[in-house]
């Protein structure tokens, strides 16, 4: 939202409305091309709201707004930028950075026409501002916190919300993100073809974290964490508009899509786990599974690559793809689905993955075969934390009616369980099990006594 | 011979920028640059950025390892160096690269800190 500037009230709510739209859809890239400008990613934001805040002003005295507006604020946030370093430089004396930041501002040709004229002046900069953001140099959790802030424009508050920090360590990660940016040299721009691959991986890979950490049901603001759902779809939108000949971008975007189409049906109106084959499928976002089936075709008609990196999320969203376009539980097709994870398994090896194969295995094959795999994979280890190992292991137990098994596996499942909603979903399921055991307890009355 | 003498010290008690302990630390440097330079020692020297702002570079079966911040192994121990001049960060990460020690060791990639030419 734009940060509130003077008084908004006296306003007219059209000319105030048109403002805040031109803010939502056009800061990242007005922010995009001032960091360009600067270098600074702090100095740009600041004269942008600076600049906001005078359009707010002039606009409203002259009642209309430029045919260009975002060229206007550009112009509008460079002079002032320009300004305060010609300043800072005047104060501190003979600083070669600050004298030479205002002669590379001052050098960047600004078209005459800017802000009178409709036409485009600036390139779209965003995309060297989402390399930027996601360079490898940057660790995981400060490409994520500044990709939120600059490119999503989304609080450090918020932030800190969303990943269950303080404000205060969050702003620190902010700072120190800046100015690693600044000190070691990250250049603004897009990588060289033959670093493309690599890179464009990594700025997928801090775009699916930014969706996960919203989509999971971990704690956290809940309504912080729908946008980051929200952002992470937008930003694989733009990368994928921004990188036209790659299949990667679309083959994320179309995954994420997928996922969202079901975030309303995922719980109950008390947060209680939905599980899929028992959601409403006629409350799926229609519209999302449609871009989604789009996407990953455009996604594999492009091709993904063979790197294996780059074509795990092609691989996950044909899964997603399978579920997400029928109507009925019973008409999945989990043959093409086990097929998939043993794809997946391939380029992209993961205990989890393996898991997933096995409940694919039982769905197309039987219980029983999924059990013996599921066994096996119990016997590696490597899963010994993780709750969804039993939890599928009591699934099926419970659909071949060997209670007291599946009783002790939700049992299991439970210890290990993270967040309340999934204890609340397998202490049902556990209390369901029990009782189904006590019942054939008392049918079967002899079958204790041998 | 050559000699290289490494400077190490606690980066959180350095002295603020504009303090007067930042202000005498900088003239002793200076002194003792002087000095050395004019006792014919100097070869060369600098001073470097912060180890916030380092990244470390390994190339393991062929593929280019990045991790934020500085070396922090202590079974590796320091062998070598070289001081070269890049664009920016992606052209020294190139270079460090192809350091054929990137391959079983480390290479920390750390930026020299911009100095104003003397006086």
């Amino acid at each position: 939202m734009l940060p509130q500037v003077g008084n908004t009230g006296l306003m007219d709510p059209r000319l105030a409305e048109a403002i805040e739209r031109i803010y939502t859809n056009e800061r990242d890239r007005i922010l995009a091309t001032l960091i360009g400008m600067v270098r600074d990613f702090d100095l740009a934001e600041e004269t942008m709201h600076e600049a906001f805040a005078a359009a707010l002003g002039l606009w409203q005295s002259s009642d209309e707004i430029p045919d260009n507006p975002r060229a206007w604020i550009v112009g509008v946030a460079r002079h002032k930028a320009l300004d305060r370093l010609r300043r800072q430089a005047a104060f501190a004396g003979k600083l070669p950075e600050l004298q030479h930041g205002v002669e590379r501002i001052g050098n960047r040709g600004m078209p005459q026409s800017a802000g009178t004229r409709g036409e485009d002046v600036f390139p779209d900069d965003r995309l060297r501002l989402i390399f930027t953001c996601c360079h490898p140099a940057l660790s995981t959790e400060a490409q994520v916190a500044l990709t939120l802030r600059t490119l999503c424009g989304i609080s450090t508050d918020e932030i800190a919300r969303a990943f269950l920090t303080t404000p205060q360590t969050m702003a620190q990660r902010l700072v120190r993100v800046k100015r690693k940016i600044a000190e070691a040299g990250i250049p603004y721009s897009v990588p060289a073809e033959h670093a493309l691959p690599s890179r464009v991986d990594s700025v997928l890979t801090t775009i699916y974290l930014i969706f996960t950490s919203g989509y999971s049901a971990a704690s956290g603001d809940s309504l912080v964490k729908a946008d980051l759902c929200r952002e992470a779809i937008r930003l694989a939108r733009l990368v994928d508009t921004l990188l036209p000949g790659r299949g990667e971008p679309a083959a994320l975007l179309s995954l994420m899509l997928f996922h969202d189409s079901r975030r309303n049906t995922r719980t109950d109106g008390d947060g209680n786990i939905v599980l899929l084959e028992d959601q409403d499928r006629s409350r799926w976002d229609r519209e999302a599974i449609v871009e989604g089936v789009e996407s990953l075709a455009k996604a594999l008609r492009l091709g993904v690559g063979d790197n294996s990196a780059d074509s795990r999320y092609a691989i996950e969203a044909q899964i997603a793809s399978v579920h997400a376009t029928v109507s009925c539980p019973g008409d999945t097709d989990w043959p093409r689905i086990r097929a998939l994870y043993a794809d997946l398994k391939r380029v992209a090896p993961s205990p989890v993955v393996e898991l997933n194969e096995a409940v694919a295995i039982a769905m197309s094959e039987g219980a029983e075969a999924g059990l013996a795999r599921l066994a096996e994979l119990e016997s590696c280890g490597r899963l010994d934390n993780y709750h969804l190992l039993p939890a599928a292991q009591a699934r099926l137990l419970d659909g071949l009616r060997r209670w007291a098994e599946a009783a002790e596996r939700y049992q299991r499942a439970l210890t290990l369980a993270r967040n309340e909603p999934e204890r609340r979903f397998l202490a049902a399921r556990l209390a369901a099990a029990r009782a189904r055991m006590a019942e054939s307890a008392t049918l079967e009355p002899t079958c204790d006594t041998h | 011979m050559q000699y290289l003498l490494l400077i190490y010290q606690n980066e959180a008690g350095a002295p603020a920028g504009d303090s007067p302990e930042m202000a005498t630390m900088s003239k002793e440097y200076a002194d003792y640059t002087r000095a050395i330079r004019e006792s014919g020692h100097i070869v060369g020297g600098n001073a470097l950025q912060r180890s916030a702002s380092a990244t470390t570079v390994r190339v393991r079966d062929g593929k280019t390892l990045l991790t934020d911040g500085p070396f922090a192994e202590t079974v590796e121990q320091l062998g070598g160096y070289y001081l070269v001049e890049a664009a920016h960060l992606d052209e020294a990460i190139g270079l460090a690269a192809r350091i054929p020690g990137a391959k079983w060791g480390t290479i920390e990639v750390r930026p020299v800190r911009p100095m104003a030419p003397p006086a």
